[in-house]
């Protein structure tokens, strides 16, 4: 097996990330969708530090984790605020931009 | 060529006078006068010094320059901000400052009632930095600056009383006249720097002889034009008439030291050019023929003093401007009548100017009469220009007004005659309209009405006088003694190798031609203003009343130029009214349309901007694609 | 386990195998993330992908990775996930009905456009590369390679994330942070009575007793025999998991026979 099937694997799913994020409206789910992108993208990042022979990657990879958990946790934080004022976790609700 | 550290304190002097008074503002007030005064004389102490230092100095190192800053660096295109004092400028040096000077102090006490005394004489000390930069500067950008800083003075003094709206439009006309001309000159400048690769004098001088003929005919023909519009030539002359309306002291220093002579040093100056093309020198002498003429006939039929002066003035520059299209010989000439004419008509002017100081500022000549009783010196003085003028021997006038004629009828065949008899025609005009002017003014009945109370005026206005007076006794013979200008200025203008042309009259039958002619006139005018002179001016003939009108200049002008002008202004109106906004409008209304159609995609939903940006990604990921294909 | 199984550094059989299984299993998890109506059911989709790629983290060489993947990720964030899902309500399910006018077909059309023009990138970058594999890197360990790389070149990196995450952690404190009054048990009367209606202010009604079924699942019946619908929480109507009340309506027979 080629060992680029994993980054076309990687790029399969982040584009089925990206889908989710314009097509969900619930928050949440669209906040999870942004995790599945993140997670494709460490995919690649694995697999380049095996196809170069060093451990770049993975410390780009584990980086990309640990941001992550900050933005998954400011996120939520972000919903529960958003739930709490207006009742729904929709993102269209929270259409105010337009006015 | 000697290199000065000095010179240009000649300029830097009155300059910064001229700014320090008027940013000092009314503390000034009370001694502002004195300052400009001094630094007016002092400037003329420094030209002084310079003349003996350059009267000491022989051959070529007479000439001397002073490289200020480099001013333009462009490619290969240098101008250096430098001065150059040669024999020529240090004639003009001399005139400015010195006749600048005793109408400063003039101006002490003819000013002495006007609240604005001190800008008075700030804007009186810019006109002598002008005109210092002017004929110091040693290439034609440099030269161009004073030129249009003297146009920039004369607009600030003619509109002095610009409180009177007929007075600010006279500063205006002078402004927009200048303007026509200084189109001229800016053309000469590119044309000269497309032909020669530079503007200085010295490398156009170079160049000349190179040049094709029609290349230096332009030139020739738009340094002429420049020329009219700032000596007021035809057919730019129509603004000095009007010009009269700043005060006399202005008035005096407009015509006797600065502004009308620029055009005559500028063609001299120029010399280089017109000696290589014949056309030009025939349109200069054209329009030299034609001015002098066109300013005597309008001068006889003027009864304000100030403006039968200033129509004297532009007959008188015609006569220069006529010497100096004579070819190298007339170079010298001109600058002698130039320079007693400075004499002399600033003494007159200065004249006039006592004369309306005692008169309540009444202009109009068919109120004065008499006045040579109760004004003694100022009827002296104004005499003593008065004969200068006409060319009476041995006054001023003669020597140089005469040379003037011998040469325009050793011009030779038809083109003498003609030339020689319409100097000689214009010699008896000025003969007439000037007794005119001192008949009605200081003979006669007194027709002045009670409320005037004509008096001499103080020493401080008539010392200046008696100078300028003396000036115009004594400058001609001086000057002419020798040919001593006419070898003074020989290697600027060339005019030494050519002395001995062939003379188609002997001196001794032009002078007595002229005088004959000047004694006609003068008769003429006693006979016919000696007995009764009407207050009002009587309708006359259809000639009279035609030069009353300034023969029809306001008019042709008015008609001619105005006219079409605004014909033109209105066209181009409605077509930027229709046509350009129009365009405008249609790309306003294009925009606004594109705005409404694009503002539906800002519909605020989170999710349409998420999909915007994937659509910006594909874009991107499309570009790259595209690159590494 | 899968070390063994794997024969790493290599795409031999073993690791071939495990990833055309793995792999489409994980590509429709995903899609069924976005097909599903549910959030939860979205949430363990996610979570079954995560945990596919920690497999593949192992199989790749990356240890230490996969068992963070693993911890922090599918322990961690997605508990966190969940636990968010029970606060907002699992009753905020999606309806999959598209209410931005053409959002559906554009976005299906740039994801092609955007996974074509990706996968044909990386088809020209990468296809066929010889890979040099972790074996001599990872030959004194994964973890201790890691750690060695993270605290000398990167530390500074890892420093300033640490701080990222505290940052974060107050951020979020602050986020979710909201003053909470005192309000008494007089107030809340007054605030009952002041209603709009006074329908509800002697409370919602309690939930179906009834002979053959007694519990919070069945709605009440009205006097009119048709159900309360607000005698049942929410979230049970929500989930789903309510009994319908017919079967205990009254019917006009059993009227007439009493």
């Amino acid at each position: 097996m080629d060992i680029s099937n994993y980054i076309y694997l990687s790029a399969i799913l982040f584009t089925i990330g990206a889908i989710g994020v314009v097509v969900r409206r619930n928050a949440i789910v669209v906040f999870m969708c942004v995790e599945l992108m993140l997670n494709a993208a460490n995919l690649a990042f694995v697999t380049f530090s095996r196809i170069n022979g060093n451990l770049d990657g993975q410390i780009a990879s584990f980086f990309t984790m640990v941001v992550a958990a900050c933005e998954v946790v400011v996120g939520l934080a972000i919903i529960v605020t958003m739930y709490r004022s207006r009742r729904s976790a929709s993102v269209d609700d929270a259409s105010l931009l337009k006015r | 060529m000697t290199t000065s550290t000095h010179l240009l304190y000649l300029i830097a002097l009155p300059l910064f006078s001229s700014a320090f008074l008027l940013l000092l503002g009314r503390i000034a007030d009370k001694w502002g006068h004195i300052l400009a005064t001094l630094i007016s004389a002092s400037t003329f102490g420094v030209g002084l010094v310079e003349f003996f230092a350059m009267r000491s100095r022989s051959g070529d190192a007479r000439a001397a320059t002073q490289r200020i800053f480099e001013w333009i660096s462009v490619g290969s295109f240098k101008v250096d901000a430098s001065l150059l004092l040669d024999q020529l400028s240090i004639c003009f040096v001399l005139l400015i400052t010195g006749v600048g000077t005793l109408i400063h102090i003039y101006s002490i006490a003819y000013m002495s009632h006007d609240r604005d005394r001190r800008r008075f004489f700030a804007y009186l000390n810019l006109f002598v930095a002008a005109m210092l930069l002017l004929v110091l500067g040693d290439s034609y950008l440099n030269l161009y600056v004073g030129w249009e800083g003297v146009g920039l003075a004369s607009y600030l003094l003619i509109g002095f009383w610009n409180e009177r709206p007929a007075y600010a439009t006279a500063a205006k006309k002078a402004f927009i006249a200048n303007r026509v001309g200084d189109i001229g000159l800016s053309l000469a400048i590119m044309i000269a720097f497309t032909q020669f690769g530079s503007v200085t004098f010295a490398g156009v001088k170079a160049g000349a002889p190179h040049a094709s003929a029609a290349a230096l005919t332009a030139i020739g023909a738009m340094l002429l034009l420049a020329a009219a519009g700032k000596s007021a030539q035809f057919p730019l002359q129509s603004w000095l008439g009007d010009a009269m309306a700043g005060p006399t002291p202005v008035s005096a220093l407009i015509h006797a030291a600065t502004m009308v002579t620029a055009g005559v040093y500028l063609i001299t100056r120029s010399s280089f050019i017109f000696d290589a093309s014949a056309t030009s020198r025939l349109l200069v002498v054209i329009v030299g023929a034609i001015t002098l003429l066109f300013g005597a006939i309008v001068g006889t039929a003027k009864d304000d003093i100030k403006k039968a002066l200033a129509a004297s003035t532009m007959s008188q520059i015609g006569y220069m401007i006529l010497a100096t299209g004579l070819g190298p010989v007339g170079y010298a000439f001109a600058i002698m009548h130039l320079l007693t004419h400075g004499f002399f008509k600033a003494s007159m002017f200065l004249g006039a100017g006592s004369v309306m100081h005692g008169m309540n500022d009444e202009v109009n000549m068919r109120k004065y009469g008499g006045l040579g009783k109760v004004m003694p010196i100022t009827a002296a003085t104004f005499g003593l220009g008065y004969l200068a003028i006409i060319g009476v021997p041995p006054f001023a006038g003669f020597y140089s007004k005469d040379k003037i004629i011998e040469t325009a009828f050793n011009a030779g065949g038809t083109r003498g005659v003609l030339l020689g008899g319409a100097a000689l025609l214009g010699a008896m005009i000025t003969a007439f309209y000037m007794t005119r002017v001192f008949v009605l003014t200081f003979s006669g009945e007194k027709r002045w009405d009670e409320k005037a109370h004509p008096h001499e005026s103080p020493s401080l206005m008539w010392i200046p006088m008696v100078v300028l007076s003396i000036g115009s006794v004594a400058s001609g013979f001086l000057l002419s003694k020798g040919s001593a200008l006419v070898h003074w200025l020989a290697p600027v203008v060339n005019s030494s190798n050519v002395e001995s042309g062939k003379e188609l009259m002997p001196p001794v039958v032009v002078s007595a031609l002229a005088l004959g002619v000047v004694i006609i006139g003068v008769f003429a005018a006693i006979v016919k203003y000696r007995k009764s002179v009407p207050l009002e001016a009587p309708t006359g003939s259809l000639l009279t009343r035609f030069a009353r009108r300034d023969l029809g200049q306001d008019d042709f002008n008015h008609n001619v130029l105005v006219r079409p002008g605004r014909a033109i202004t209105q066209a181009l109106l409605g077509i930027d009214h229709k046509f350009v906004d129009g365009i405008v409008r249609a790309v306003g209304w294009t925009l606004s349309y594109l705005s409404i159609s694009l503002k539906k995609v800002q519909n605020g939903y989170v999710r349409s901007y998420a999909l915007l940006m994937t659509a910006g990604a594909v874009a991107l990921l499309a570009a790259i694609w595209l690159v590494t294909l | 386990m899968f070390k063994m199984a794997l024969q790493v550094g290599s795409t031999h059989t073993p690791e071939a195998v495990l990833f055309w299984i793995m792999a489409p299993m994980a590509v429709l998890a995903a899609l069924g993330m976005l097909l599903v109506k549910k959030a939860v059911h979205s949430a363990l989709l996610l979570a079954w992908v995560m945990i596919t790629l920690a497999i593949f983290y192992i199989a790749e060489d990356a240890l230490f990775l996969g068992i963070v993947q693993v911890v922090v990720y599918t322990g961690a964030v997605m508990m966190l996930f969940l636990f968010i899902l029970m606060l907002v309500g699992v009753d905020s399910s999606d309806s999959l009905v598209e209410n931005i006018k053409g959002q559906r077909p554009a976005a299906i059309l740039a994801a092609i456009g955007f996974g074509g023009l990706l996968l044909s990138l990386i088809g020209r970058a990468v296809s066929h590369t010889a890979a040099v594999g972790l074996t001599a890197t990872n030959a004194d360990g994964n973890v201790q390679g890691i750690a060695q790389q993270l605290f000398t070149r990167y530390v500074w990196a890892f420093e300033v994330v640490s701080a990222l995450l505290i940052t974060a952690a107050l951020g979020a404190m602050v986020l979710a942070h909201s003053e909470r009054k005192h309000i008494s048990q007089r107030q809340l009367s007054v605030d009952r009575f002041r209603q709009a209606s006074l329908a509800d202010t002697a409370g919602l009604p309690a939930s179906g007793v009834y002979a053959r079924h007694n519990a919070v699942d069945v709605p009440a019946l009205l006097p009119d025999g048709s159900a309360a619908p607000t005698s049942i929480s929410s979230t049970l109507e929500a989930r789903g998991d309510i009994i319908a009340s017919e079967p205990f309506e009254l019917t006009a027979n059993e009227e007439e026979e009493n």
